[in-house]
């Protein structure tokens, strides 16, 4: 026997509980959505219930997601990025109002075609939106958290009021395309179609976004930087840089995010965005900052949350996500998946 | 003696001594000095508003935390002697029990919010509190069987503070000496003692400790200070600060509805008049709120004015629109920040 063989390192596994306790987050979904059907009786409305919380997750998640990075990358926090919701909302629908004609014919090809160039309309807008944002507001006031709420706070206002002033104050209430009206039934349950296509899209950014963070280089530039800044800045990448392409590209997310939650509500409002920046703070928060995958689970489980408890207890909808917060902040202080170490 | 009731805190500005004693002369007289009702009305929100940009003023600029459930707890305030005056009877001690049950309300969620979020980084509190403040609205929008709803309640205050009740029949100086001047006067010396306590406060040794951690938070930490109790404790009394000024206001509008006291709307104001005056000097509060509300309320008759002149026009008239009155405060909003981050305070103390 040689002496190497002596001194070769022993891969042991962890032992069941430190590998239970790094999986718990991804458990929770499904343990939700158990508790979701103990509590829910009738199974046909569990499965309609799971399916909308499932398709509201996946739009929260595309909303969080451009913030959470946002700030894990370069410590700042966006509490304008509501607006871009809003601004993607109205742009999209415009142009899926303008195209009366594709959105109305009873073929999913057309059909799919308008929504593709309204969403491509949406994110094109809050993209250069996003870049000019990053630009007049919050370049200005980086390492400054203070100032950085209460500017982006003013800049959320300020875009919201020029919806205002340019589609007019009040909500514009729209119908969907044409195939992606009613519900298919499924085990007893009706499953809203459009539905099914967010739950759909959802999945497919995320894995993505996962693939684009993991397997390639500039999201190993990101990681890096979300991990330790400074480090890779000394290695010579312009992380500044990449921190515009990440915010540009969050506010181009939160704008297809909000095209999909205005045609799942089937009205947009100015301040819808502002309405939804609150639960997108308490996924952001439960995730862990900084962290996809938690944003992801997070996104989820407020979703799933707000469904169930939506069903059996209308008034407290909003208040069992507060709830949500309270027991995940109890039980990780830092959220389910920190990435960014406290300071 | 009156340095001595500033806790020593001199406005150090000849200019803004000047100002300050200007506003405290035209509150403390102002049934007399500007007969009318508008102008007693505009008064009493000027007194109101001075507790509450102070009482968050001590969060911002003295403590460095952003919170934005602040008008939750004016809210609380104010629903607190509400529903006193409504379920237990047209009485100062209902009054008293309201405002009291409304102040213990507020701090002890102010407790609960401080200990969850304050934890770990001062950031999470901004966002959570931006949460918990809109849940809470929802909730009492939600509610209408207690809190009616979005109409809100009207209910009716002890007659000693109303009209009804005359004092000496005739005028002085073409103000009817009645219970609506009483109300007036308990607002106004509330008001004034109370931002003489937040002053006292923001001066004592407390005060300190919250400038050192707002300045550099670790460092405080390690000379010794527990900063994350000193932060909640600094969130507890600003609450109970607020909800008292949120009693001071439902007892002299005789009205709370979630529009008045809980909307978003008044958050922004309030941030606006802190920044406006100068963050981290409770003397910028009052020039803040003072300049604020008289400027909402006649600078909003001279937009839609502007309106009306420049219809026909592209775009100016809606830019114009005094519905658009938020557009042109997020604008001064974002540039006060940027260009005049210590406020009318700062600058003349400066200038000095």
């Amino acid at each position: 026997m040689s002496e190497a063989a002596d001194r070769a390192g022993v891969v042991r596994r962890l032992p069941l509980a430190d590998r239970l306790s790094r999986l718990a987050p991804v458990l929770l979904v499904p343990v939700l959505v158990l508790v979701g059907l103990a509590a829910i009786s009738s199974t046909s409305s569990w499965l309609t219930l799971t399916v909308s919380g499932l398709a509201m997750g996946m739009m929260i998640f595309i909303m969080a997601s451009g913030l959470t990075l946002v700030f894990g990358l370069m410590d700042v926090i966006n509490f304008g990025h509501g607006a871009f919701i809003s601004v993607g909302a109205f742009v999209g629908v415009s142009l899926l109002m303008a195209l009366g004609e594709m959105t109305g014919a009873p073929s999913l090809a057309l059909n799919l075609v308008a929504l593709f160039l309204a969403v491509l309309a949406a994110m094109a807008a809050t993209a250069v939106m996003g870049w000019a944002f990053e630009r007049v507001i919050v370049r200005p006031v980086y390492g400054a958290h203070l100032k950085q709420i209460l500017v982006t706070v003013g800049g959320l206002i300020v875009v919201e009021q020029l919806i205002a002033v340019i589609w007019g104050p009040e909500e514009i209430y729209l119908t969907r395309p044409e195939m992606l009206k009613g519900a298919v039934t499924f085990a007893g349950a009706a499953l809203e179609r459009y539905r099914l296509v967010a739950v759909a899209v959802g999945l497919v950014l995320f894995l993505a976004m996962r693939w684009v963070l993991r397997r390639t280089r500039i999201g190993l530039i990101v990681r890096a930087g979300v991990e330790d800044g400074e480090m890779v800045q000394a290695l010579g990448y312009r992380l500044r840089l990449v921190f515009v392409v990440v915010f540009v590209a969050g506010s181009a997310l939160a704008g297809l995010g909000g095209v999909m939650w205005g045609l799942y509500q089937e009205v947009v409002t100015a301040g819808m965005g502002e309405e939804m920046m609150i639960l997108v703070f308490i996924v952001v928060i439960i995730g862990g900052l900084g962290s996809v995958e938690g944003c992801f689970i997070g996104a989820l489980l407020v979703g799933l949350m707000q469904n169930y408890v939506a069903f059996l207890e209308p008034k407290l909808a909003l208040m069992s996500n507060i709830g949500l917060l309270v027991v995940i902040l109890m039980w990780r202080p830092q959220g389910m998946m920190p990435v960014v170490k406290a300071k | 003696m009156i340095v001595h009731l500033l806790a020593g805190d001199r406005p150090r500005s000849a200019a803004l001594a000047l100002i300050l004693t200007a506003i405290l002369v035209s509150l403390a007289f102002a049934p007399f000095l500007f007969p009318g009702t508008r102008s007693l009305e505009t008064a009493a929100r000027i007194c109101i508003f001075i507790v509450l940009v102070a009482s968050y003023d001590l969060l911002l600029g003295y403590t460095g935390i952003v919170s934005f459930a602040h008008t939750m707890f004016f809210g609380l305030g104010a629903y607190g002697v509400a529903l006193g005056c409504e379920h237990i009877g047209r009485s100062f001690p209902a009054l008293g029990a309201g405002a009291l049950a409304g102040a213990f309300a507020a701090v002890a969620l102010a407790l609960v919010i401080g200990l969850f979020s304050l934890r770990v980084r001062a950031i999470f509190f901004a966002m959570i509190t931006l949460a918990v403040a809109s849940a809470f609205a929802v909730l009492v929008s939600q509610f209408s069987g207690l809190t009616g709803g979005e109409d809100g309640l009207n209910y009716s205050i002890p007659r000693a503070l109303t009209p009804a009740l005359t004092i000496v029949e005739g005028e002085l100086f073409g103000t009817r000496l009645n219970g609506k001047l009483l109300n007036y006067y308990l607002v106004f010396f509330s008001a004034l003692i109370l931002f003489l306590l937040l002053l006292r406060i923001v001066n004592s040794p407390f005060g300190s400790v919250l400038k050192a951690i707002r300045e550099n938070d670790f460092r405080a930490e390690a000379v010794g200070y527990r900063v994350v109790r000193y932060r909640i404790a600094a969130t507890c009394i600003s609450a109970a600060a607020a909800s008292l000024a949120g009693s001071l206001f439902a007892i002299w509008l005789r009205y709370v509805g979630p529009d008045t006291v809980l909307s978003f709307e008044i958050m922004l104001d309030i941030l606006l008049m802190v920044v406006i005056g100068g963050m981290g000097t409770m003397y910028g509060a009052v020039i803040g709120a003072t300049l604020f509300v008289l400027a909402q309320n006649y600078l909003q008759t001279l937009m839609s004015g502007a309106s009306e002149a420049t219809a026909g026009l592209f775009l100016l008239p809606d830019l114009l629109n005094s519905d658009r009155w938020l557009l042109w405060l997020g604008v001064l909003f974002i540039l006060s920040v940027y260009f005049f981050p210590d406020g009318v305070v700062g600058r003349l103390r400066r200038s000095r």
